[in-house]
């Protein structure tokens, strides 16, 4: 019998076969739950042409800011593309490079729920009567004005953990865990960085955040970098 | 419109402290970034409330002293935060579940304009040229139970920010309670905008002027 194991041995083998034109989703609320080593390897990789779902922009010219920096990003659907020291992606959006989707925090939440719960569509009551409603069916249930939203997958995840194990069981640390639950669920290939990998049996089941069938590699990156700690250190990658 | 330049009205801290009076023990509150997170300063004695931040806590305490902060313990606005006894971390979808669906008691907003008839505008000025960025708010606006917006009475170039129309980008339709200005409190009633409380030094007609649309004198 073939044991499952799920470690990769290094980021760059976890993002080895990401291919131009992809779309992926990254974890991170800020620098919260960043994964920075596995953006880091992707920017060395060289895949361009993304599409990329995640909360934020990214800042400074470290992690998904870096990303964006090196011409790689189409397009980004998120909620809230500039936070404090985000300076390359309003560059980049300004000059036409980077498409914008600009999906409420909530909206994009349940549409990458559904999409990974076989959900392909719902209504929601959030963004009626505003600019973000255009062009989208709008529907009286019990009363009350709903917007219908799509459902959202992606090809790649990466997010962060705190500990995995080889079967890809997955226990965030505190605000990190934000929107990794969520987003391993819903793309074809999800890769998980932690801190710590470890043998089954060592992360209590009843305490498991992310159940291992919705996770495909694992690799361990045993002291990740912060986002702050790297801008006031005035890294800029690569 | 004429510039606001003499210093009448509550300072911030004062708003923070009145809207905090009307908060009833034991609620659940989002407070959104800038103005609203000040209320977190000024619980009324023998009341606690639960702090909820969208990004996936609820239970949230007081920045932790300096130095002392883990860049994965956040809140909305990103700034380092600590977690009370009993907190609870969650993800996104259930987070925005205790919003849409209707758990959270209280949002305390900011805004940019606030209509007679409710409607929110506090996320974009519609300029061509702004990055837009709308973050949670259209989420809040629309499931929590009670929306209380705290905010300056006039923009920094003397502008009403209770008006008959937004010209912005709306938030939220018809989604104000209530706001705590630095000159009043004002009910958003079917009616229009009701006065509850004024300022002490300040009357009603110097509120009236400072307003885009028409109030009604507070109820005996």
């Amino acid at each position: 019998m073939r044991m499952i194991d799920k470690r990769v041995p290094s980021a760059a083998e976890a993002v080895a076969d990401i291919a131009d034109g992809s779309s992926i989703m990254v974890g991170g609320f800020g620098e919260a739950g960043s994964p920075i080593e596995l953006i880091h390897a992707l920017i060395d990789q060289g895949a361009s042409d993304l599409t990329i779902i995640s909360n934020n922009a990214g800042s400074g010219e470290v992690g998904l800011a870096a990303l964006f920096k090196e011409r790689r990003v189409s397009k980004v659907i998120c909620s809230f593309p500039k936070t404090l020291n985000s300076t390359v992606f309003p560059e980049l959006y300004r000059e036409g490079f980077t498409e914008l989707e600009l999906v409420p925090q909530g909206t994009l939440a349940e549409r990458i729920r559904a999409g990974g719960a076989g959900v392909p569509a719902f209504y929601t009551p959030t963004a009626v009567g505003t600019p973000l409603a255009e062009g989208k069916e709008l529907r009286v249930l019990n009363g009350r004005e709903y917007l219908l939203e799509f459902g959202l997958r992606a090809d790649y995840t990466l997010i962060k953990g705190l500990i995995a194990d080889t079967h890809g069981n997955v226990l965030y640390n505190k605000t990190a865990r934000n929107f990794a639950p969520i987003m391993a669920t819903a793309a074809d290939v999800t890769i998980v960085q932690a801190a710590q990998v470890a043998e089954p049996g060592a992360i209590d089941p009843e305490t498991v955040v992310t159940p291992g069938i919705f996770v495909d590699r694992v690799v361990e990156v045993a002291k990740p970098a912060h986002e702050s700690e790297l801008i006031a250190a005035g890294v800029c990658y690569p | 419109m004429k510039q606001q330049t003499e210093t009448i009205g509550w300072t911030r801290e004062e708003m923070a402290q009145r809207l905090a009076q009307d908060i009833p023990n034991g609620s659940y509150v989002n407070l959104g970034i800038g103005i609203p997170e000040l209320v977190a300063r000024f619980v009324p004695e023998g009341r606690t409330f639960i702090y909820h931040t969208e990004n996936g806590l609820l239970g949230m305490g007081p920045s932790p002293a300096e130095g002392a902060g883990d860049p994965e313990l956040i809140n909305a606005g990103k700034r380092h935060v600590t977690a009370n006894l009993g907190a609870a971390y969650f993800h996104h979808a259930d987070s925005f579940a205790m919003i849409r669906g209707g758990h959270l008691d209280l949002s305390v907003l900011g805004a940019m304009q606030i209509a007679q008839n409710g409607d929110l505008a506090n996320w974009s000025t519609g300029k061509a040229d702004a990055i837009p960025a709308v973050g949670g708010a259209m989420d809040l606006v629309a499931g929590v139970k009670q929306v209380f917006v705290i905010t300056q009475h006039c923009t920094k170039a003397g502008e009403p920010k209770l008006v008959e129309a937004c010209s912005y980008p709306l938030t939220g339709q018809g989604v104000v309670d209530r706001i705590y200005s630095d000159l009043a409190v004002i009910d958003v009633t079917p009616d229009g905008f009701r006065v509850v409380a004024l300022c002490p030094g300040v009357d009603f007609e110097t509120v009236q002027e400072r307003t885009g649309a028409p109030l009604l004198p507070a109820q005996k």
